[in-house]
């Protein structure tokens, strides 16, 4: 499944390359405080959507508790953090998201023992059992969780180093950018290394790695270990980003979004997280604040993602990408103009649809009117229900039609790039 | 006396209502190897239909048909949805039922809104079913319904009543007739038969000349109404709101696996156990720091503000089951009865 493009060297430089020059330049071209905060969550979601893809693209392990490691990491990040304040230890803020990654490689240790013991439905069962424990845990601990006001700090302490103090945000940013590089870097070279390839191998085909004398608990659990030193540098980041770490850091939420947007990005590919943790931030942020609805589009998109697209965006980014190789790209453009226009009116009759209700269940007495997309919806006037309902059918039935069109081509195009291949094998 | 009575009975009702939910679960997994993501989001689906229907038909009506109409839901969505994912593997299988909980828990929010209902039972299931009474002269005795004068009393004698719930006692008459008949569909009849035998051998009874995809998609309907007829009842009992579906659904996995993947004598005996420690622990306000006390030792000041020491039972009432999770996977992977280790 993890099929790598061949790629030069001087092309693999030339990528590695142009990311660290995104992350270098990102907060020059986005400036306001809100996308400096936007952009210092993404390089957090980012690490932490890589490391969970370790157990859940490479090793197949699909985990509902991965924020119990982003999160415990969140808060030993914080009480060092404290104590580097009060004087009782001394660590360099600088190095303080590695507290974070030690606390979650060691709660890793101490949890993925008993989880990874198990694969397959019941690793999951388990892992959210865990994630269940931690959570109601943090409610009975408050002198370590915080209670419900959570455990605040301050990332300012200690002699400012060449005039970095990490009062403003930028500074956080680039702090984070430096470590989001480095995690990448090692994610990806993790991929690379026997133990890497041997989890491939587990997840795709447990038995033929027990026959050549591997041991798959041993290689579940020393992945496992891996994925929560990452993702306790993300909380340890995101402890730093914050100052301030409440519960719902370890929670089921959380871990249930670590799942979604790392499968949305693309669990197939190395580079699908990265996608994916964006989107993550992207629909906390700012999908939240447009529509209340937002976790019911994002259940739907996700449902017909795990139906249609397994691989996820990054999936259908490298379908496409293969198809314009072979230069058939052009024979469905228009087709893909047709389905994105078909799809468009179909959201927009479903969200009109799907708004209005949500209208008249919370702000019925703010009036009838609501705002949508640049149109005011009156919600009361039958009218506005059978336009946008019939608005929505007609979308629906345009997709399908075009659907049907274009899969015979799809087939044809992909029968094109695999008989060639064949050829040349032979 | 009667303290022991009365929890052993709620913990009992409670762990019934497990088995409810825990027997539709462990049908379909050990039938098609899906873990339903969404079997509580089915749990809540049909407490919260069996409310709006309860205003239409009346209650005892909307009592059969909100599971019927949860397990036609079901039965859509296998053949719709998971059946198209089939050849993706079980990770995938779990993929969708996991955004279908997303779906339904907002669809429910959608529609009933985000604060609980007030689901009431119907003037039957009122009031309790008998009074156990402690009098400190005339000893423990038994009322049926509620007594009233019995636990007045004339001089300084101590008397104590405990009544038990009519709504926990229809939890157990409803799960005993469910196990017993759904004992008797399994094992009894030829619609049984052919199900038990599709759990082993699909290949061979597909030859036989039996729809298999349609019998899976018939144990996932009756699966789901298993869960919404447990809503149902658990809906009234307890409390309906949104986030029904999480409280009792981590718990219900939990059963499933301490009880052995696939085993359903496995999650009777989990069931049953889980819901008699969790009420048990709810009961009991002991922590470690009265314990030491009643030994007579010393604490001292620092162990005293010792949010652990003082942690009392009940309080951790709410982690028990996953602890006893632990527990199981360290000195018993395979679960109480499960058979094999995966």
């Amino acid at each position: 499944m993890m099929r790598h493009p061949h790629l030069s060297s001087t092309a693999n430089y030339a990528i590695w390359l142009g990311f660290a020059l995104v992350l270098l330049v990102a907060p020059w071209v986005f400036t306001s405080n809100l996308s400096m905060t936007m952009l210092s969550q993404m390089g957090i979601a980012i690490i932490a959507c890589l490391s969970y893809n370790i157990l859940l693209g490479q090793g197949g392990m699909l985990s509902f508790g991965h924020a119990v490691y982003t999160g415990l990491g969140s808060y030993l990040t914080i009480h060092a953090l404290n104590a580097v304040s009060s004087g009782n230890l001394y660590i360099p803020v600088v190095l303080l998201p590695l507290v974070g990654g030690v606390a979650g490689l060691g709660f890793a240790v101490l949890l993925g023992y008993v989880t990874t013991r198990k694969s397959g439905t019941a690793f999951s069962m388990i892992t959210l059992g865990m994630a269940e424990l931690v959570f109601a845990m943090s409610l009975m601990f408050s002198e370590f969780f915080g209670g419900e006001a959570g455990v605040s700090g301050n990332r300012v302490v200690g002699q400012a180093f060449w005039g970095i103090t990490f009062g403003p945000q930028r500074q956080v940013y680039y702090l984070i950018a430096i470590y989001t590089f480095v995690s990448v870097g090692l994610l990806y070279a993790f991929t690379q290394t026997p133990l890497g390839r041997i989890l491939n191998a587990v997840r795709d085909n447990p038995e033929r790695v027990e026959f050549i004398g591997y041991n798959t608990q041993q290689v579940r659990f020393r992945a496992f270990i891996i994925a929560g030193f990452f993702a306790g540098i993300a909380g340890g980041l995101g402890a730093l980003n914050f100052e301030i770490v409440t519960a719902e850091v370890v929670g089921p939420a959380r871990s249930g979004a670590y799942l979604l947007f790392t499968f949305l990005g693309g669990a197939t590919f190395f580079f699908g997280p990265i996608i994916g943790g964006i989107l993550m931030v992207l629909a906390f942020v700012l999908l939240s604040e447009i529509t209340k609805a937002w976790l019911l589009y994002l259940g739907l998109v996700f449902l017909f993602m795990v139906i249609y697209a397994p691989g996820g965006l990054a999936g259908l980014i490298m379908a496409n990408v293969r198809v314009m190789q072979v230069g058939a790209l052009r024979r469905l453009v228009p087709i893909y103009a047709g389905m994105a226009f078909t799809c468009l009116l179909m959201l927009a009759g479903a969200g009109a649809l799907v708004e209005m209700i949500y209208h008249q269940q919370l702000n019925a007495s703010l009036g009838p009117d609501l705002p949508f997309a640049g149109l005011i919806l009156n919600a009361q006037a039958p009218s506005t229900w059978l336009v946008s309902l019939a608005i929505a059918l007609v979308g629906w039935a345009g997709f399908e039609w075009l659907r049907q069109r274009f899969m015979p081509i799809w087939a044809d195009i992909q029968s094109e790039i695999n008989t060639p291949a064949k050829q040349e094998k032979s | 006396m009667e303290f022991f009575l009365i929890s052993m009975l709620n913990g009992l009702s409670y762990g019934l209502l497990l088995f409810m939910l825990s027997s539709g679960l462990t049908l379909i997994f050990s039938m098609m190897g899906v873990l339903n993501f969404a079997h509580a989001s089915f749990y809540m689906l049909g407490a919260y239909l069996a409310y709006t229907l309860a205003g239409v038909i009346g209650f005892w009506p909307a009592l059969l048909l909100a599971p019927i109409l949860t397990g036609a839901a079901g039965a859509l969505f296998e053949s719709q949805v998971l059946r198209r994912v089939h050849k993706y593997g079980h990770v995938s299988e779990l993929l969708v039922t996991f955004g279908l909980s997303y779906i339904v828990l907002e669809l429910v929010q959608l529609i009933w809104g985000r604060v609980a209902v007030e689901f009431n039972p119907p003037s039957q299931l009122q009031g309790p079913v008998f009074t156990l009474i402690n009098h400190a002269e005339q000893g423990l005795s038994l009322v049926a319904g509620a007594a009233g004068a019995a636990c007045q009393s004339a001089e300084a004698v101590r008397v104590i009543c405990t009544p038990f719930p009519a709504t926990r006692a229809f939890i157990m008459v409803t799960a005993i007739a469910m196990v017993v008949s759904l004992w008797w569909v399994l094992t009894r009849t030829r619609a049984g038969l052919v199900i038990q035998a599709a759990l082993t051998h699909p290949e061979t009874v597909e030859t036989l000349g039996h729809n298999v995809p349609r019998i899976f998609m018939m144990v996932f309907a009756m699966g789901t109404g298993l869960a919404a007829l447990a809503g149902v009842i658990g809906g009234f009992t307890f409390i309906t709101e949104p986030a029904m579906a999480a409280t009792v659904g981590s718990v219900v996995f939990v059963v499933v696996v301490v009880g052995g993947m696939g085993s359903l004598s496995g999650a009777f005996l989990a069931s049953l156990l889980i819901g008699i420690i969790q009420t048990f622990a709810v009961a009991i306000d002991y922590s470690v720091l009265q314990l030491l006390d009643d030994l007579g030792l010393a604490s001292s000041a620092s162990l005293q503000n010792n949010s652990f020491a003082k942690l009392t039972v009940s309080q951790a009432a709410p982690i028990l089951p996953y602890l006893f999770l632990v527990l199981i996977l360290i000195f018993r992977p395979r679960g109480l009865l499960g058979k094999r280790e995966t």
